[in-house]
């Protein structure tokens, strides 16, 4: 079991906290809290036999945010000294004064239960930065040249990112807490190229919170799913372009995880339902109003969210506001039942204890309300992929996600896939092309008739979702079932633009 | 933060052991969000990253390993060196290796220290941000938006002597205005190196005025329309063609610019008026960066081997006609082609005279965007893209603006795009909306589209 990086609790963490609390309080901030964050990122890409880029990125610095005279200030740096973190909570003061003209209602917090010396770490075996170079560019150049030796692969690409992420967060009320968190991601794609264009095939492996040992058989067989891409994409390059259309739809967790990131996650952020998010990220249809009554989806639609799920990309022992870990309901029975929240937004609609969903991706950035792991369940005695699609006549089952795009408020959404299977009669009858299925978010979820049973439920994710301004990234995961829609608006990609 | 950067910078070529190129990004940035006429966030942040490219012979060829980390002492400098050291002589050999660039000469002033910005730079914009709300409660509608202000200074050096200093400022101002019920919505937004030239007066009035369009409600179904596209929209799908022009991918038969057999659409007609599309560092008021600062483009072309190449004007589609594409030094090389790093502006300029009103006066029947939202590729061979529009689609007849129309869907491909533009206004600074987080600095037209596709209709307002 990994424990705690020494180096990162080497810093002078005791000494920065007292300097930035003690001003704060000197100044008359009625709340403040110091976060200290070191997060290590790399990247590397190949193309074909070569490797592209090698690039590591380490950021560490010191934030302080305060209310003062009830209005926000935050400031960050990066020298981490009782000076700096003294100076910090001065500016953070002065920025909460330039910001007084535009701000009618003082910053209030719900209540949240202390924690002294905390620690946490999330569960991964083996450190990618513990692993040599050799080895990991040898791994991941050895599967794209797999790729590469295949008939009717003309290139191959790949990329492997990894992060290790370290958190120190301490506030005036008394919490403090040290946290740890490692996630990678490795994604191979096979290119065609011939007479008629070019197509893509890429690997369905999420990011997932775990370590190196994803690429060596732990949670994922990528040899075996790299052996099967040449065949699929030569199918894909000659099969046929699909009829527009309404189909029943048969959707994989690997795609099925990005509409629920898009039409569920974003949706039920409480942040854009209540307007903070309106010119930039968007709304939602989802209004507080309708909390407790909005026919979301139909009766087999349940949804939670956690920061505790293991692997999970948003799992995390304390959110950036000092709150513990929980899971909750969003949609029960396809009614919306709940949503994610903060500390300010829990105070500010009576909701009682925040349910932990405070995060800012570096020290340099502020808490905002982003998103836990939101999950689709499955049905206990639900049925399997096989048994979904023996149950539709015409359909599609989709596999692997593509291209997605939703509007400002998540109603419309068009979405494509890695590849299309057609249905007919029950039964798969070789690949389509050209398919993006688009719907309105309580139509789409309204039509799922069933969902797979838990041998068919599989974690996704996304190591990146972006929102807020400045903008923040996020990694999430998002586990779910196969599910079967009915009646879905299919499009014909190749008819779509041109004149 | 008392060690100067560009001590930073030799402090790191003094101990590197392989040919590197060290640069530090110094960087200060201030903002204030709002949101239902009130503050959500601020913020004041500084940060000094240092990144390290080192180069290596390596079996059968160079390799190269890139390390950056924000830095606070000189003393971390050396581990930072010694990780990118580590990274290039167990790497593979990279296929756009290239020499490292020679010290030339340039007019950069080394010695001066970075240029900053703070909180106190926003200070008028939220005063008259303070008294927008109040007339906006007074009004019943609601005021949300964004400001930033980014200064970076960046020093770069290279274990062959170079030595090259640049400033960027980057600043932004979104303003987005709702009605009480949130059934309308309009938006601007105003780039900026300094602020001083924002008026928050004059942009809330004109927010108010396309408020004022939307008292009538129009509801239209999918299909093409006759379009105007706004600076700002034009802008963010032209910045998506931009970030597409990697003449690898063309020449290798994978992207919009392919022509088969190896060859690329370079001197193929794309565009049927004499439309140009350039990148220039030294357009005055775009100024950018012009040497490369930076380790890959977003066309995803690596620059590991080309820290301190200067950035040139460039022409991208000239007359209508595609010109050039994006290829490093490396790439260059193997096909004896030119280096083309492009600039961090884009300049789209068809010798239009005719400003917005005039080209909605010149309507007999069609659709006025604003801007354009949540854009992604749904077919790369083609570049056809989805999106929606966003915050007033107006609908114009007989040359006046008759009320608001519902959003859109669209499927469209830019390069398609840009072949059926039948209309072009006059080139005006703008900021796109999709892209702004990561492009600034644009000059567009209006644009008009006798077909553009509405594929469907979104209940968004």
């Amino acid at each position: 079991m990994p424990q705690l990086d020494d180096s990162f609790l080497a810093l002078p963490l005791q000494a920065l906290t007292d300097a930035a609390l003690s001003k704060a309080k000197d100044v008359g901030c009625s709340y403040a809290e110091v976060r200290v964050e070191r997060i290590r990122a790399a990247y590397r890409s190949f193309r074909d036999h070569a490797i592209d880029t090698t690039a590591d990125n380490q950021v560490l610095g010191l934030s302080v945010r305060v209310v003062h005279n009830g209005v926000w200030g935050f400031a960050s740096d990066i020298t981490l000294s009782p000076d700096s973190a003294a100076r910090m909570a001065e500016r953070a003061v002065a920025t909460a004064k330039v910001s007084r003209p535009l701000t009618p209602a003082s910053v209030e917090l719900a209540d949240e239960e202390v924690y002294s010396d905390a620690g946490w770490v999330s569960a991964y075996e083996v450190d990618p930065f513990d692993v040599d170079e050799a080895t990991k560019t040898g791994r991941m150049l050895g599967l794209n040249e797999a790729l590469l030796a295949a008939p009717g692969v003309t290139h191959a690409n790949a990329t492997l990112g990894y992060v290790h992420e370290n958190k120190y967060f301490a506030n005036l009320p008394g919490t403090s807490t040290t946290q740890q968190r490692v996630r990678i991601q490795a994604q191979l794609t096979a290119v065609s190229v011939g007479d008629l264009g070019f197509a893509t095939m890429r690997t369905l492996a999420p990011p997932t919170g775990r370590g190196w040992e994803f690429l060596t058989g732990t949670g994922w067989d990528f040899d075996a799913e790299v052996a099967e891409i040449p065949e699929l994409l030569a199918a894909q390059v000659a099969a046929p372009s699909v009829e527009a259309g309404h189909y029943d739809l048969v959707i994989h967790p690997s795609n099925l995880f990005l509409t629920i990131h898009e039409s569920i996650g974003h949706a039920t952020e409480l942040d854009r339902a209540l307007g903070y998010e309106a010119a930039y990220a968007g709304t939602s249809f989802a209004t507080f109003d309708k909390l407790g009554t909005l026919q979301y989806g139909s009766e087999v639609m349940n949804v939670t969210g956690d920061r505790l799920v293991d692997h999970g990309l948003a799992t995390i022992g304390y959110d950036d506001e000092g709150v513990g870990q929980q899971r909750f309901d969003v949609i029960a029975d396809g009614i919306l039942v709940g949503y994610q929240l903060n500390r300010q937004m829990a105070a500010e609609k009576g909701l009682g204890r925040s349910n932990g969903c405070a995060f800012a991706d570096s020290p340099g950035h502020i808490p905002m309300q982003r998103m836990p792991n939101v999950s689709l369940q499955a049905a206990p005695e639900g049925p399997s992929t096989e048994q979904l699609i023996s149950g539709v006549d015409k359909g599609i089952y989709i596999v692997g996600d593509k291209s997605w795009s939703i509007d400002m408020q998540r109603y419309n959404f068009q979405f494509t896939g890695q590849r299309f299977f057609k249905i007919d009669k029950g039964r798969l009858a070789g690949q389509l092309k050209d398919v993006a299925y688009q719907a309105t978010t309580t139509d789409f979820w309204r039509s799922m008739e069933a969902v797979g049973n838990p041998d068919t439920y599989v974690l996704g994710g996304a190591f990146n979702c972006g929102k807020g301004q400045p903008g923040q990234i996020a990694p999430v995961s998002h586990g779910c079932p196969s599910a079967l829609f009915r009646s879905v608006n299919v499009l014909n990609t190749q008819a779509e633009g041109g004149s | 933060m008392s060690i100067a950067p560009q001590d930073l910078v030799e402090a790191a070529l003094s101990v590197a052991t392989l040919p590197c190129v060290s640069s530090v990004r110094d960087r200060t940035e201030a903002n204030l969000r709002w949101a239902n006429n009130g503050l959500i966030t601020n913020g004041e942040m500084r940060s000094r990253t240092l990144t390290v490219t080192a180069t290596a012979d390596v079996e059968g060829g160079t390799a190269a390993g890139t390390v950056s980390q924000e830095i606070a002492d000189v003393a971390e400098v050396a581990a930072v060196v010694a990780a990118a050291e580590g990274l290039a002589r167990t790497g593979r050999p990279a296929e756009d290796a290239a020499p490292m660039v020679q010290n030339y000469a340039h007019n950069d002033v080394w010695t001066d220290p970075p240029e900053t910005t703070s909180i106190e730079v926003l200070d008028d914009l939220a005063k008259g941000l303070g008294d927008a709300f109040e007339r906006a409660e007074a009004a019943r509608h609601l005021l949300y938006g964004f400001a930033e202000h980014a200064v970076e200074t960046t020093y770069l050096g290279s274990s062959t002597g170079l030595r090259r200093r640049g400033v960027q400022p980057t600043g932004r101002l979104e303003l987005n205005a709702k009605t009480a019920d949130r059934e309308a919505s309009a938006w601007l937004g105003r780039t900026t190196r300094d602020f001083l030239d924002v008026d928050v007066v004059e942009a809330v009035d004109e927010l108010s005025t396309r408020l004022g369009w939307a008292s009538t409600k129009i509801d239209l179904p999918p299909g093409r329309y006759e379009t105007l596209l706004p600076p700002g929209a034009i802008a963010d799908l032209m910045i998506y063609a931009y970030w597409t022009a990697n003449a690898r991918d063309a020449e290798e038969g994978r992207n919009v610019y392919a022509a088969g057999d190896g060859a690329t659409k370079i001197g193929q007609r794309i565009a049927e008026l004499p439309i140009t599309l350039r990148s220039d560092p030294l357009y005055p008021g775009l100024e950018t960066v012009p040497f490369v600062d930076f380790t890959s483009s977003l066309d995803d072309t690596s620059w590991a081997f080309d820290g301190g190449l200067p950035i040139k004007e460039t022409t991208w589609i000239d007359r209508g006609v595609l010109h050039e594409l994006i290829r490093n030094r490396g790439h260059a090389i193997r096909t004896g082609t030119e280096p083309t790093p492009p600039p961090d502006n884009l300049i789209m300029d068809g010798g239009g005279t005719a400003s917005l009103s005039e080209m909605i006066a010149g309507t007999k029947r069609g659709l006025l965007l604003t801007c354009l939202w949540y854009i992604r590729e749904v077919d790369p061979e083609r570049l056809l893209l989805t999106g929606l529009t966003r915050d007033g689609v107006y609908l114009i007849e007989d040359g006046a603006v008759v009320g608001a129309v519902n959003n859109f869907r669209f499927n469209e491909s830019p390069v398609e795009l840009l072949g059926r533009i039948s209309e072009i206004g006059v080139a005006e600074l703008t900021l796109c909306r999709e892209w702004n987080d990561y492009f600034n600095r644009t000059i567009m037209p209006t644009i008009r589209v006798p077909d553009f596709n509405m594929s469907t209709v979104s209940q968004a307002s």
